[in-house]
């Protein structure tokens, strides 16, 4: 934490003491007890921890798909836990690129409309909508298969369209819940050397939740997570 | 128009619920159709009653006759402009099972009173010129291949004997809803015959059909005329041909009813089923609901999507169901012929059709979507996969 500190810019992403519990029938789980976390603008960072350790937890937390028990999340200084329903989903289609594990892209849509979808909240004419998804799709490597649907795509390529979804709002930041826990072991390094690439060159941050070190590898903060606690290392 | 890509899209996704939902919803807002149509078949009558025409008879019973005399005094009636008659006549054309009114009228007066019945002007003559003519709707013409100097012969049961009659005109409706199946022929004839054969009952209307000059004073009118004939041996009883109709059909309610009932438990049968094919789709896509509820969209356009797809299937059900009401009734009239004459898929019918329609969609889309919009994002994530 000193370490984030001592950087001159205000981090982009601070979850101050942030507790989360699910109730399981009579049983109270904590899954994240009094979490602190600050991230800089522009990194990378790898989330790993043992199954069911709150890595999903905490990052939609962070990504504000859910809600916090305690504690504040102020994402590039707004606190998303004072926003209301609407507001803060509002500010997610601003804020927030996703990328899941299966993807999730909607299957009666083409790639390119898959991209197209978020920008469907911005009130950009359809020209411009599709211009920026074109872009995006580029970006990720795939210009010549835009028409295609998710199921005539392979997993790769849907995880391609994925991120071109993600980014394609130009999100302040990118959460991706185990990107590669889908794909085969070549598709797996596409998408890591694209989300490498979306950081380095275009200086998105990225948070990233794996259990693959390999994965992790490509992100240059590594954080653990284990029975509800944080702890550091650096990759 | 982006929505609406993806609920016609989400449409076709299920082909084949999506079809027998359809297919269904068509069924069901046909027979709906059909069952309102055979109801206001069976009101025809009533919906073409003239609110300036009133309806005197025997207040006994319509079984009773009134002396004819009685036409004169309901003309001097303060309101009255016009004044017929007219007499049930019965009898048997060719074999029982050809139903079609048969009644004797006063020929002189009696298309006056009645210009729904369209009868070409020398036609009208023909019918005054010559005792035995008569005048048939263009719906019976049609059936039984009359020409006109056809002699058409009756077996006569109120009044027995032989008849034999010479068509000499044919009318058409003024509009849809009048009934063209009538045959008319003329009270004088009649009553000669009854002279010669039963004399006591000649001299005799069966029922006046009274035209007032303002619909207004129909109550009025009515009372002065039954007043008129009151502590008479044949007492009156005066009506607007309105209630007169009803009082026909009112036999009959509890059939028309059961009708009105069926074909809503149909429509709450084809709701059952569209909600629950609404449930399964909105079920399979929750995880859909939760990422398009993740990218920032809201709960209205959830329920946009959700809403919008019910009311396609139920729209393209309910359009092809009303579109095939028309070769159906089309059917039925042909095969009903006399017996409801006035067999047409009305406006009111088909915009009952189109409200149905829509409800059932609307209603269908209310559960899924309210689950749609509560459903918990994160929740729903972790359960893909
Ligand atoms: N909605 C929920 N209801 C009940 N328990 C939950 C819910 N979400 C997560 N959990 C529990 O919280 C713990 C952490 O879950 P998660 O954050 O998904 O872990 P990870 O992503 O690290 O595998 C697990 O024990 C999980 O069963
Ligand atoms: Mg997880």
């Amino acid at each position: 934490m000193t370490e984030a500190r001592s950087l001159p810019e205000e981090p982009i992403v601070v979850v101050d003491r942030v507790s989360k519990s699910y109730r399981r029938g009579a049983q109270v789980v904590d899954v994240l007890r009094e979490i602190n976390l600050l991230i800089d603008r522009g990194s990378f960072v790898a989330l790993m921890g043992p199954s069911g350790s709150g890595k999903s937890t905490l990052l939609n937390l962070i990504a504000g798909i859910d809600r916090p028990d305690a504690g504040r999340l102020i994402i590039s200084g707004t606190d998303i836990t004072q926003l209301g329903e609407s507001n803060l989903a509002q500010w997610r289609t601003h804020h927030i690129g996703f990328i899941f594990q299966f993807y999730n892209l909607l299957p009666v849509l083409t790639g390119l409309e898959n991209v197209e979808l978020p920008l469907l909240l911005t009130g950009l004419s359809r020209k411009i909508r599709r211009e920026h998804a074109m872009v995006a799709l580029e970006l990720v490597g795939l210009p010549h298969r835009v028409h295609h649907y998710p199921k005539e795509l392979s997993g790769g390529e849907q995880q391609r369209v994925a991120i071109a979804r993600a980014i394609v709002t130009d999100p302040t930041l990118i959460v991706a819940d185990e990107p590669t826990g889908d794909l085969d072991k070549a598709s797996a390094t596409e998408v890591l050397t694209l989300m490498d690439q979306l950081n380095r060159e275009f200086g998105k941050t990225i948070i990233m939740v794996t259990h693959d070190p390999h994965a992790a590898e490509k992100a240059g903060i590594i954080r653990h997570l284990d029975k509800g606690v944080l702890n550091s290392d650096w990759a | 128009m982006e929505l609406i890509k993806l609920i016609v899209r989400n449409t076709g996704r299920h082909r084949l619920r999506s079809v027998l939902t359809i297919l269904g919803m068509a069924v069901a807002i046909l027979a709906f159709c059909l069952l309102r149509t055979v109801v206001d078949a069976w009101y025809a009558g009533v919906a073409g009653a003239s609110p300036n025409r009133l309806v005197t008879r025997n207040a006994v019973s319509l079984i009773f006759p009134m002396p004819i005399s009685y036409k004169q005094k309901i003309l001097q009636v303060p309101g009255v402009s016009k004044v017929t008659y007219a007499n049930w006549f019965g009898g048997v054309y060719v074999d029982e099972k050809q139903f079609f009114p048969r009644m004797a009228v006063g020929a002189e007066s009696f298309f006056d009173l009645f210009p729904e019945f369209i009868v070409p002007p020398d036609q009208l003559r023909a019918f005054m010129n010559q005792r035995n003519a008569c005048i048939a709707g263009r719906k019976l013409i049609d059936k039984y291949g009359w020409k006109i100097g056809d002699a058409i012969p009756l077996t006569g049961n109120i009044y027995p004997g032989e008849w034999r009659f010479v068509l000499r005109g044919i009318y058409r409706g003024a509009s849809k809803s009048t009934d063209e199946t009538q045959f008319f022929f003329r009270w004088d004839y009649l009553d000669e015959a009854l002279k010669k054969t039963s004399p006591f009952r000649s001299g005799q209307a069966g029922w006046y059909v009274v035209q007032i000059e303002n619909p207004v004073e129909s109550q009025d009118v009515s009372q002065a005329i039954d007043a008129l004939f009151k502590n008479s041996s044949a007492e009156t009883l005066t009506e607007t041909e309105k209630a007169f109709q009803l009082g026909f059909v009112a036999m009959t309610d509890a059939i028309v009813i059961s009708i009105r009932i069926v074909s809503f438990v149909v429509i709450g049968v084809i709701l059952m089923v569209l909600a629950n094919t609404m449930a399964m789709t909105a079920r399979d896509r929750m995880s859909e609901y939760a990422v398009l509820k993740t990218l920032g969209f809201g709960n209205t356009f959830l329920f946009l999507l959700i809403a919008g797809e019910s009311i396609t299937i139920a729209m393209c059900g309910g359009i092809l169901g009303m579109g095939l009401t028309f070769p159906t009734a089309a059917v039925f009239s042909k095969e009903l012929g006399t017996l409801l004459p006035i067999f047409h898929v009305g406006w009111v019918t088909l915009l009952m059709g189109s409200g149905v329609t829509v409800g059932i969609g609307l209603l269908s889309a209310l559960l899924p979507a309210w689950r749609a919009t509560r459903v918990e994002i994160a929740e729903a994530l972790r359960h893909i996969g």
